[in-house]
């Protein structure tokens, strides 16, 4: 953008092969569409054009031997989708297992991480020495880059020379010899950790900011009424919270659920009982090279996504119909 | 309002255990990235036996970072620059005009971000290849095809946190620079922009942020000369030995600029979030 070439008022630009004085004054009408069309075409050939690929996809034995010409792949009908959901199969059996473990670690790492976030952000909203410092401290757990934050938990979790098992077996004798973390059933709790300590200052983050929207006056007059803190934390606090946490614990699960690069940094290859979804499709589709199973598995999850997006919105509207 | 001693101890308690949590993973990257490396290959010891400096000599030659370094910069800024100048013209249009498909753009937009990244990564992956066998525009393992993926990741939070900014300049600005017979585009650099600086640069820091971090994109579409940081950090490993110190130390370097960043901006980032939350 030379905005020092181009005299000011003028715009550069946006739409490729219109003609110029229509651009240098575009009727009013016409100007918001211009504006939008960047991010319109963007979000067109990135997002909406590949996802309605991948829909076509999912229809088609895609496999190895079609990847540099897929439009000479065989036309399959339902076939993957067959495949993807015949309980009988092994194929339908592990996704049904890598998908029953990403809704108990969504389950849990939602409910932990908002409650981590809201007791700290009632906890730190008067002001005390030090509360600064805290606030900041919280936030750099989300600050980090998803890479580092996760590999330095992975050496945490390496059994011979991990701090894990150096703090709880060997000072805290909380644990016999020094168990496997990123092996076998331990790798569940190990996944839920990762997840609650890269999520949980998200959520209080959004609460903070929540809190202080709350004005002052209201809890003065609970504390008149003779209310107490867990009093005024559930009749004043958690009521007048409910906008936030509406999208806040949508965002939470929509956010863990789709998780790739936590399981993907913390294992390469998760353990079947750390097998987030999103990596279990990625290594259905480019560990066999079978894009069409893996196309199918998409929009099955996309599919499950949309209803429970759907179906919690509308609950809520409903509920504040009636409230 | 006076707290009874429970909650004086209860908030001491929870905060002590988050902050424990909290910090024991930084402490471990910060410790670990001064070690030698025999101390990071045996038991954990909470104190370096000596510390030294050589992890952060050494990381630059045990895995080519400094490339990486290089790729990732390019890739997360071009990505951001461009990510955040269609922003601002998109949230310009929808802050100031009432256009037919407002409300759905802004709710289409935001949809994406809840599409799970692997639904569009393979056809994305397919139409690249197929893109290079037909017209020769090298998209895949290139560092043009990366950023363009990443411009479109991080642009629907920043249309609504931009639309949000702009939304709170009063449209009395507007209307004396018209009067001045400045035109809208005149009025958006001049007028508006200025205002709204700080919010700017807060989207801005949120879109690297969000380029800087993501690995599953960047592990399938890129090669050896494109590799970024986020997939390169993992080749600190050959035959079963890890340099786990080089590992800290180049983790503490990747890191920093973003977090020192994101801590400076964090009140105009949280006073965006939750315009968008309540206005939903």
């Amino acid at each position: 953008m030379s905005r020092t070439v181009t005299a000011p008022g003028e715009a550069p630009s946006r739409a490729p092969g219109a003609p110029a004085h229509r651009v240098r004054r575009p009727r009013r009408a016409l100007l918001p569409y211009l504006l939008v069309l960047p991010a319109l075409i963007a979000e067109l050939a990135i997002h909406v054009i590949p996802m309605l690929v991948g829909a076509w996809m999912s229809l088609l034995h895609l496999t190895q031997f079609f990847i540099r010409n897929w439009t000479a792949a065989p036309y399959g009908g339902l076939t993957n989708y067959r495949v993807a959901v015949d309980t009988n199969g092994p194929v339908a059996k592990d996704l049904i297992h890598s998908f029953l473990i990403t809704v108990a670690v969504t389950v849990l790492v939602v409910a932990l991480s908002w409650m981590f976030g809201l007791a700290a952000a009632v906890f730190l909203e008067k002001p005390f020495r030090g509360r600064g410092v805290l606030r900041t401290l919280f936030l750099v757990p989300y600050a980090l880059p998803v890479f580092t934050a996760v590999i330095t938990w992975r050496f945490m979790f390496q059994r011979d020379n991990g701090m894990v098992n150096a703090l709880l077996s060997d000072e805290l004798h909380l644990a016999h010899g020094h168990p496997f973390w990123l092996l076998g059933g331990n790798s569940f709790v190990a996944i839920v950790v990762v997840n609650v300590w890269r999520l949980w200052p998200f959520a209080f983050l959004t609460l903070m900011a929540g809190l202080q929207s709350i004005p002052g006056d209201l809890y003065e007059a609970a504390a008149i009424d003779g209310a107490g803190f867990a009093r005024r934390l559930r009749s004043v606090t958690l009521p007048l919270l409910r906008p936030v946490n509406r999208v806040l614990l949508l965002v939470l699960f929509l956010w863990t659920f789709n998780d790739f690069n936590t399981a993907y940094v913390l294992f390469e290859q998760p353990p079947a009982d750390a097998d987030m979804i999103s990596i279990h499709i990625y290594n259905a589709s480019f560990l066999t090279w079978n894009f069409g199973l893996g196309s199918a598995m998409s929009v099955l999850l996309l599919a499950f996504l949309l209803v429970v997006t759907l179906g919690y919105l509308g609950a809520g509207r409903l509920r504040s119909r009636h409230a | 309002m006076r707290e009874s001693s429970a909650v004086r101890w209860a908030r001491r308690v929870v905060l002590t255990l988050l902050t424990v949590f909290t910090v024991l993973p930084l402490y471990v990257m910060v410790v670990s990235s001064v070690k030698p490396l025999r101390d990071v290959q045996g038991a954990f010891h909470w104190i370096p036996t000596h510390v030294t400096v050589r992890p952060f000599v050494d990381m630059w030659h045990t895995v080519p970072l400094g490339r990486y370094f290089i790729n990732s910069l390019v890739v997360s800024g071009c990505a951001t620059v461009c990510s955040v100048i269609i922003a601002i013209f998109t949230g310009y249009a929808v802050s100031r005009y009432r256009f037919a498909g407002r409300g759905t753009f802004m709710t289409a937009v935001l949809s994406t971000q809840m599409f799970p990244g692997i639904l569009f990564l393979l056809p994305l992956f397919l139409i690249f290849v197929n893109i290079d066998r037909y017209t020769g525009i090298t998209l895949y393992g290139s560092r043009l095809g990366l950023i363009i993926t990443y411009l479109t990741f991080a642009l629907p939070f920043s249309i609504w946190l931009i639309a949000g900014y702009f939304d709170t300049i009063p449209r009395e600005l507007d209307e004396a620079a018209r009067v001045d017979g400045a035109g809208p585009m005149r009025t958006l650099f001049r007028v508006i922009l200025p205002v709204a600086a700080p919010g700017v640069v807060a989207v801005a820091i949120y879109a690297f942020m969000t380029a800087w971090g993501e690995v599953l994109f960047a592990s399938v579409l890129t090669d050896h000369a494109t590799r970024t940081l986020a997939v390169g950090l993992r080749e600190y490993s050959n035959q079963g030995q890890v340099y786990w110190n080089e590992v800290m130390a180049a983790s503490l370097v990747i890191s920093l600029p973003v977090v020192v960043g994101f801590l400076a901006l964090q009140r105009f980032l949280v006073h965006g979030l939750t315009a968008g939350a309540v206005k939903s």
